[in-house]
């Protein structure tokens, strides 16, 4: 039973990071487009549904599976091809020890919400973390061409670099928590109680080197695409550049994960009482399924007066309606449904499994958000050049690392 | 025993198929890991026989060669080679003609430095910025569309005059679009101006001192931002530019930072001259009245024998040019762009020599990104903004 379990959630964990893949790259598409004046991809289309661009990624995986596959003749054939693996791999295995949501407890069992509640947690984070720059080394070196070795001597210097930042920021969160399994962490920011704000300094280290972890601008010096062509994936073609791309959005969906669990209360959300709900599952139904069906309504019947027959005379003409009257649909069905909800009893796993959903929710949500935050930041800010990369990773952000490991023993010494 | 390391020196082909060399410029680096210790720089990708292609057409038929110089502000070339050969023929156009002429001139300097900056930017990492500046040039290319037919070989300007007068509406569209650009350079400084990472990026990078810059030819933006005062429209002036109010910028320290700025600066100054001489525009014809040298009007050519004998000869034979030479130099986006033309008297030009800005501006280029990194040899040349149609011709 319970390897059942771990497998299932395992299955369903990495799927997870990988579905949110597609999505990031619509948001960075769109978010890129409309922070620039522009439309964005909104052409692609099955049977006229066109998702708002959703579906260009679609074409965009079809095209990259039959695209040909190029290995350099001069290529180290084995490493050349292991590459992407790696930089993938590292991606989505560090998921491994993040939780979603507290522990489900049903009947007499216990689920964790994760794959593996490690009480290293975070160490286990930040050691596969640093395997990630072998796949963007390995990638680059084994291409053997020149522009490949600038980006990956640019790419292991400052992953090595940032890395240490990052480790001491955190140690500054330590001594604070007291302990590096996640889940302790995050049961520790109830309320407003959220450790941005009791440790701004580490926060934004952290932030910052993770930008400098994934490879996204302002740090992209390893592609550097102006500078560099493609950098360490400059010979990389078909599916093998496709993983070294997913693997960027793998690392900017898991480092989102971590941060807004580490430094944004995770699950954890003012005004929302998991204890209350999971006892009383019918109160909490009737007061939110109202709020949500007139939301889906609003929204559907948004849509709908979208709609214009002779837009463009095809199948895309229906497109609203499609999403439209559905939603209509689900909001009466809500209602429907909490009317029957009026004085019955629900079973008691209907309690626990909400509060798990609920918290699901809040965490997908604040993880949306920092990827929001990453593609904003790469469409405001120029890049960093390689030497000043490497004097505010030593000279800048290492010392104030220190510092806030100083202040913040001191005052749990001396104050608290 | 040796403990040093064995260590070669790396080459890399910087270009011609690289993002920012975009197609045509080629620099063989000899990098000591990140920095640039030899740049070769080599040209003539984009080399289309400008100069030898001209000896075999008539004055007239020169002008869709010139569009293909500085294919960034076709205009402006346009301005500057028509100019070249009225001053051999002795042609003085009419006031409404010039007018218009500095109207085009100052369009296509901001469209270039649009461009310029733009791509420059690009190179730097900072996109967005291209785009805010794109959709002010949208506007503009459009009225430029409707000007003359063609968004960027515009053939737009003839020897004594213009293709046609300006379209209705000119006044009201051209001032919006100074208005939308106003509000782009407002956006773009906003993000750049004190932005530290860009700052690190520009600031002191590719520094040359004036002396140098004059050394080396340096003309236009590139030499202003040196401290150097020095513009054609002031030094020279030509078609009343001395008669509107506008300013030179000048940089200090001549670095990348003060290139870019004062290209910033120099599209507010060009938007002042657009509305002055939008709002001083005299009436008039648009091309001189001396049958030598224009085509004679349609009514004329199908209605009696000496206006189709006149037209035919004009389209046949080219405008006849009495022997002599000509240097005759404007001020182009980039720089200083001199046509030196010498006539055999036929209608065709026995020989014309371009001094290109970018020419002498490139010389530079291989000393300046010595010592440098590469992300620096980006941004140098970016801000130099080296335009290829104009270098190789």
């Amino acid at each position: 039973m319970e390897l059942i379990i771990a497998a299932i959630k395992a299955i369903v964990i990495v799927a997870l990071i990988l579905q949110l893949i597609p999505v990031l790259i619509w948001f960075e598409r769109k978010g890129s487009a409309y922070i620039q004046d522009r439309r964005g991809p909104n052409r692609a289309q099955i049977l006229g549904i066109r998702l708002g661009g959703m579906i260009h990624n679609l074409a965009d995986v079809v095209k990259l599976f039959c695209k040909q596959d190029i290995i350099p003749t001069k290529a180290s054939r084995i490493i050349y091809v292991v590459a992407p693996m790696i930089a993938i791999f590292v991606a989505s295995a560090t998921v491994g020890v993040v939780p979603f949501a507290e522990p489900l407890h049903l009947g007499g069992l216990t689920i964790p919400m994760q794959v593996a509640d490690l009480n290293i947690g975070i160490l286990y984070i930040l050691g596969i973390g640093s395997l990630g720059v072998y796949g963007v080394m390995l990638g680059g070196w084994s291409s053997n061409n020149s522009y490949s070795l600038l980006g990956t001597l640019r790419a292991s210097a400052q992953m090595v670099s940032y890395e240490i930042a990052m480790g001491l920021a955190l140690i500054g969160l330590f001594l604070v928590t007291g302990t590096v399994r996640i889940t302790e962490i995050v049961s520790q920011q109830t309320g407003f109680h959220w450790y941005a704000f009791t440790q701004p300094i580490a926060f934004v280290l952290f932030l910052t080197s993770l930008f400098a972890e994934t490879n996204r601008n302002p740090f992209d010096l390893a592609e550097g695409e102006s500078e560099l062509v493609a950098g360490f994936h400059t010979e990389y073609s078909s599916m093998k550049f496709a993983l070294f791309f997913m693997a960027e959005y793998a690392h900017i969906a898991v480092g989102s994960l971590i941060v807004s669990l580490l430094f944004f209360g995770g699950w954890n959300l003012p005004g929302l009482d998991f204890d209350w709900i999971r006892v009383y599952p019918e109160a909490a139904l009737s007061m939110g399924l109202p709020a949500l069906a007139v939301g889906a309504i609003a929204f559907g019947l948004f849509l709908c007066s979208k709609f214009r027959r002779h837009k463009y005379n095809d199948a895309r003409d229906y497109e609203v309606l499609i999403f439209g009257v559905p939603h209509v649909l689900i909001g009466f069905l809500m209602i429907g449904a909490t009317l029957l909800l009026h004085g019955t009893t629900l079973p008691t796993w209907v309690g626990p499994v909400l509060v798990a959903a609920l918290q699901m929710g809040v965490v997908l949500a604040k993880t949306l958000f920092f990827c929001a935050f990453f593609i904003w930041v790469r469409w405001t800010l120029p890049r960093f050049r390689y030497d000043q990369l490497m004097d505010l990773g030593w000279k800048g952000m290492i010392p104030v690392a220190l510092f806030n490991i100083v202040i913040t023993s001191a005052w749990l010494v001396f104050v608290h | 025993m040796d403990l040093s390391l064995h260590t070669h020196k790396m080459h890399l082909n910087l270009g011609p198929s690289h993002p920012t060399m975009h197609g045509t410029l080629r620099v063989l680096l000899t990098l000591d890991g990140e920095t640039i210790v030899d740049a070769n720089p080599e040209i003539g990708y984009l080399h289309r026989c400008f100069e030898k292609e001209s000896e075999d057409h008539t004055y007239t038929q020169i002008f869709p060669y010139t569009d293909r110089l500085n294919y960034l502000s076709a205009l402006m070339n346009n301005v500057g080679y028509a100019m070249a050969v009225e001053k051999l023929l002795g042609l003085q156009i009419p006031p409404r003609c010039q007018y218009i002429r500095v109207i085009i001139s100052e369009l296509s300097r901001i469209m270039d430095h649009l461009v310029c900056i733009g791509t420059n930017l690009v190179d730097l990492g900072a996109l967005t910025n291209f785009w805010y500046f794109f959709n002010v040039r949208e506007t503009m290319t459009n009225w430029v569309e409707r000007l003359c037919g063609a968004r960027l070989t515009n053939t737009y300007v003839r020897v004594g005059g213009l293709a046609k007068d300006l379209p209705a509406g000119s006044d009201k569209e051209l001032r919006s679009c100074l208005k939308e650009l106003n509000k782009a350079v407002k956006d773009v400084t906003g993000l750049l101006k004190k932005n530290r990472i860009f700052m690190d990026r520009t600031q002191n990078v590719g520094v040359i001192s004036a002396e140098d810059a004059i050394n080396w030819g340096f003309t236009g933006p590139c030499l202003r931002a040196c401290g150097v005062d020095y513009d054609v429209r002031k030094a020279a002036p030509y078609y009343d530019y001395d008669r509107f109010s506008w300013d030179v910028p000048v940089g200090v320290v001549g670095d990348c930072y003060d290139r870019l700025f004062v290209r910033f600066e120099e599209m507010v100054q060009s938007t002042r001259i657009i509305e002055q001489a939008l709002d001083k525009l005299p009436d008039g014809p648009i091309e001189v009245a001396n049958n030598q040298v224009v085509l004679p009007p349609k009514h004329e050519v199908y209605n009696s024998i000496e206006g189709l004998i006149r037209h035919f000869e004009l389209i046949m034979f080219g405008i006849k040019v009495e022997p002599g030479e000509v240097y005759s130099y404007t001020e182009a986006a980039n720089g200083e762009l001199g046509f030196y033309i010498v006539s055999d008297g036929s209608g065709k030009p026995y020989r014309i020599k371009v001094r290109p800005p970018c020419f002498a501006i490139y010389q530079a280029f291989p000393e300046l990104i010595k010592g440098q990194m590469i992300a620096d040899a980006v941004a140098i040349l970016g801000t130099l903004n080296v335009v290829a149609g104009e270098l190789d011709r």
